[in-house]
């Protein structure tokens, strides 16, 4: 960029003589600011003689705001661990901490090839070939690296806070990439923009172990590299692009965002006949060894050569060879013979690509090219800075597509913003270099001097007009400016109070810990999960099966270190519409299907005590829904409401609900328990309605742990009896019958057995007599 | 037309063996090789089958690979093009050449199975 220099040497001086201008206006100012700006580089130079060079305040300028970007960055994802504690929240951070763990403890292959029998029971997972290692390898790298220097650091606290350091990697990897873009200063902007842009903080606060908070440094470093590749056209970037682009493609499955938005990019550029030798380095090197750098994650496999995502990049490389190809012939021979040629081969080559084509899609090789891939070549509006324009398309369409993909919105929305901003207040600040001069000329002699050069009267009219005018405007021009720089610096302040108040109420939950605040302030920490986690691992056999819904599967793989059926990874649905069944229907069924997958313990989630509704009651017609799109013949949604299709837990409920496993695990003893004088006994809070059932017997569980406020509820299943129960009247005594003996008479009556069973020698009792 | 064609490439191959140095011609060869190679391990893709894919695919990548390295050098050491490269002399492009190479046949070598 050919204004990289003269603009930050503008900010320079400008900051100086800035500071001069304000302090008048009109000629005052200009009397002013010239002995200033003579005075301020001969004034830094007499300051300070060995640090006068501006080159030097510029790198340490640079040095301190990017180590404190990278400070404000970490310091405001601390906001959990502070108010609660170092732990991992939500739900996926859990199985990313186990893998990690499992690697720690096992090495590296046992970690690739893993397979957990722990996990979807009886079935278990392929752990190795169904997740991106980047993270956990990560984590377990610096863990390896810390511990080998004897700093004895917990697994834990590493992967709690491993986001938050990588977020200031992530602000040095924008601040590289803006400046290699447009310039240092927007670069800066850059930086400090993404540290704290809660878009990004959402994904990556200290705790949430996850993906994202390691694959935006990926993402933003590929693209610098890949940029500083095709400028340089050294195969050397282009290699580093490529290692960069298998980090990525180890640590997110948004990888494919890079491998279409490159070959996006260097299509434009051929489209544009901006073609160039660099280019064609650049992007050969990079798809060709990237290409077999991707196939190395075992996740990845043999996609990027079967699927449509990554078509676009095979199609842009043979185009781009054929195309350089062209080139090298076109520069040797003569126009006519290159002609003759040309046709020859473009008609060979159009029509061996077409039937290429077709072979590979009949015989199913490469999935069929979906919607998608065609939006993604709208060619209809191309603005001219091409790789920060397309980016911000791309994912402008990426975030419409998929909310949680706004994640890959925001760097690029930070780099935008950040050369608006640098724009804006290079133009405001700066110009004041250009404005010195016309007021050195301001005294007529001079006028004289400069006009005896030009026609004598009109240029002196001109001049004077002109000085005039911008006499006038040296009275208005400071007072914009400082206008201007006043509202752009309070607009930046406002921004930063701004997300610093969403980190804080809206991204800084663990989620595993509930808390509440009283009237007067003082908070109440609900610590229900992990009581209950905590009380399976210590209190039941470690070969125990939880059957639980599979919002909680990795939690309690995490937390209690049991074997689960269902977990969030929801890759089998048979399985979860099993689960889902067994909690939809009456106690004796679900018990069959308990004793089939083996079940020891049933845990649920009710919040009727303290009014969370987040529970399992509300989300039962999930799975109820899902139970029924297995097994349509045993469930029906439609039983489960009322004749008026109200979902009730009242007396008006259908008895289908009030019958089912879950409703009575999740209301047994409940009927018993009264909140308050207000309420009547058995008044889920939560629904707002007195439950329907309140004397609930459960034949094939018995309740084995309730936490304090009620929120996890734990049942044991228990084993079959030893023998089948008969269902058959007891034999009684029959009291009701007495035959009269009076004590009057002397002969003795001789005594008789009462309700003697009917005899028959020799004949068989039938079993009715029994 | 044929004969338009025939008679352009043998002035095209005149030209050429003519006018490119002894560096380059020795990079051409090496190429020329590398396609042979490549061309020959499709074609056995093809009779025999494509069964260990992932063989398969490292040893026609590693092909490819030098093949684009090897057009690269060139590129990059050709006097004709000094202009685009300021920055890179002929040693620090056969640098990044054996670089490259190294991580090729890294990847290579663990592909390969």
């Amino acid at each position: 960029m050919a204004e990289h220099h003269p603009a930050s040497d503008n900010k320079h001086k400008s900051a100086l003589t800035s500071g001069a201008s304000y302090s008048g206006n009109g000629r005052s100012s200009a009397a002013v600011a010239d002995p200033g700006s003579d005075a301020g580089p001969a004034g830094g130079g007499g300051l300070s003689g060995g640090l006068s060079q501006p080159a030097g305040w510029q790198s340490l300028l640079s040095f301190t705001i990017l180590f404190l970007a990278w400070l404000a960055g970490f310091s405001a994802r601390l906001f959990a661990v502070i108010r609660f504690e170092s732990i991992i929240h939500e739900f996926d951070p859990w199985f990313n901490y186990r893998a990690t763990h499992h690697l720690t403890t096992n090495g590296f292959y046992e970690f690739l090839n893993w397979f957990d029998e722990r996990a979807w029971y009886p079935l278990g997972r392929i752990v190795g070939g169904t997740v991106y290692p980047g993270l956990m390898v990560t984590a377990g790298l610096i863990h390896y690296v810390l511990n080998l220097l004897h700093v004895t650091v917990h697994i834990r606290d590493v992967c709690v806070f491993l986001a938050p350091v990588f977020s200031g990697l992530t602000s040095i990897s924008t601040f590289l990439l803006t400046k290699e873009l447009w310039n240092q200063g927007a670069g800066l902007m850059a930086a400090c923009f993404i540290a704290i842009v809660p878009g990004y903080i959402s994904r990556s606060v200290a705790g949430s172990f996850d993906n994202e908070g390691i694959a935006i440094f990926a993402l933003q470093f590929t693209y610098y590299l890949w940029v500083k590749s095709v400028k340089t056209g050294s195969v050397f970037w282009s290699i580093g692009c490529c290692l960069s682009y298998f980090y990525m493609v180890s640590a997110w499955g948004g990888y494919v965002f890079i491998i279409n938005l490159i070959p996006l990019h260097v299509f434009v550029l051929l489209l544009m006949q901006r073609f160039s030798k660099r280019v064609y380095i650049a992007y050969s090197t990079f798809y060709i060894i990237g290409l077999v750098l991707s196939m190395q994650i075992p996740f990845v496999g043999f996609q990027p050569i079967r699927t449509s995502e990554h078509m676009a990049a095979a199609g842009v490389f043979v185009l781009l060879q054929v195309y350089a190809f062209l080139q090298y012939l076109k520069d040797r021979l003569t126009k006519q013979e290159f002609q003759t040629l040309f046709f020859l081969g473009v008609s060979l080559a159009a029509g061996a690509v077409f039937l290429s084509v077709i072979y590979l899609t009949y015989t199913g090789y490469i999935a069929p090219w979906s919607g998608r891939f065609y939006s993604l070549w709208d060619t209809g509006t191309f603005p001219l800075k091409y790789v920060l324009a397309l980016y911000a398309i791309s994912a402008v369409y990426f975030a419409g597509v998929m909310v949680r993909l706004m994640l890959t919105l925001t760097p690029v929305v930070c780099m935008l913003s950040a050369v608006a901003f640098s724009s804006v207040f290079e133009h405001y600040l700066g110009d004041d270099m250009k404005r010195q001069s016309p007021p050195l000329e301001d005294s007529s002699d001079e006028d004289d001097r400069k006009n005896a050069g030009n026609l004598y009267d009109k240029a002196g009219k001109v001049r004077k007009h002109v000085s005039e005018q911008e006499k006038a405007e040296e009275g208005l021009g400071p007072n914009i400016k400082s206008i201007v720089t006043m509202l752009m610096l309070m607009l930046l302040m406002m921004f930063a109070v701004h997300c610093t108040w969403v980190t804080s109420n809206a991204y800084s939950s663990p989620s595993v810990v509930l808390a509440s605040y009283n009237n007067d302030g003082s908070r109440n920490i609900l610590d229900d999960f992990r009581e209950a986690y905590y009380w399976l691992r210590q209190n039941t056999d470690e070969h125990a099966r939880v059957m639980s819904w599979w919002d909680y599967g990795y939690q309690i793989a995490g937390m209690a270190n049991r074997t689960t059926l269902v977990d969030n990874n929801t890759w089998n649905n048979s399985h979860i519409a099993l689960v889902g069944k067994a909690m939809s229907s009456n106690e004796t069924a679900a018990y069959d299907i308990m004793r089939s997958l083996d079940v020891d313990y049933v845990l649920i989630i009710f919040g009727g005590v303290i009014g969370y509704s987040g529970d399992d009651i509300n989300k039962f017609l999930w799975m109820v829904r899902i139970a029924e799109g297995e097994h349509p013949r045993d469930i029906r949604e439609s039983d489960y409401f009322t004749p008026q299709g109200e979902f009730r837990v009242d007396k008006a409920g259908s008895p289908t609900l009030l019958n089912c496993l879950m409703y009575k695990m999740s209301y047994y003893r409940f009927g018993e328990m009264q909140l308050d004088f207000r309420t009547p006994p058995g008044f889920d809070r939560t629904r707002n309605a007195e439950i329907g059932n309140k004397d609930i017997k459960l034949k094939h569980l018995e309740e084995a742990f309730t936490s304090e406020h009620w929120l996890v509820r734990i049942y044991k299943v228990k084993k079959p009896e030893n023998r089948d129960r008969v269902e058959h009247k007891l034999r009684g005594a029959d009291t009701t019958k007495q035959k009269y003996t009076s004590k009057k008479t002397s002969k003795r009556k001789r005594g008789y057995i009462k309700n003697k069973l009917p005899f028959r020698k020799g004949k068989k009792t039938t079993k009715k007599s029994l | 037309m044929s004969n338009s064609v025939i008679s352009v490439i043998s002035r095209f191959l005149e030209e050429y063996t003519t006018t490119t140095p002894n560096k380059l011609k020795v990079v051409d060869a090496y190429l020329l090789y590398i396609l042979l190679t490549g061309a020959l391990q499709f074609l056995y893709c093809l009779l025999v089958g494509t069964f260990p894919f992932n063989s398969f695919l490292s040893g026609f990548i590693s092909c490819v690979g030098a093949f684009i390295l090897g057009v690269c050098l060139r590129i990059q050491i050709n006097p004709q093009n000094k202009g685009d490269f300021l920055s890179i002399s002929p040693e620090r492009a056969f640098a990044d050449f054996l670089f490259a190479h190294t991580v090729l046949h890294l990847v290579v070598m663990n592909f390969i199975g």
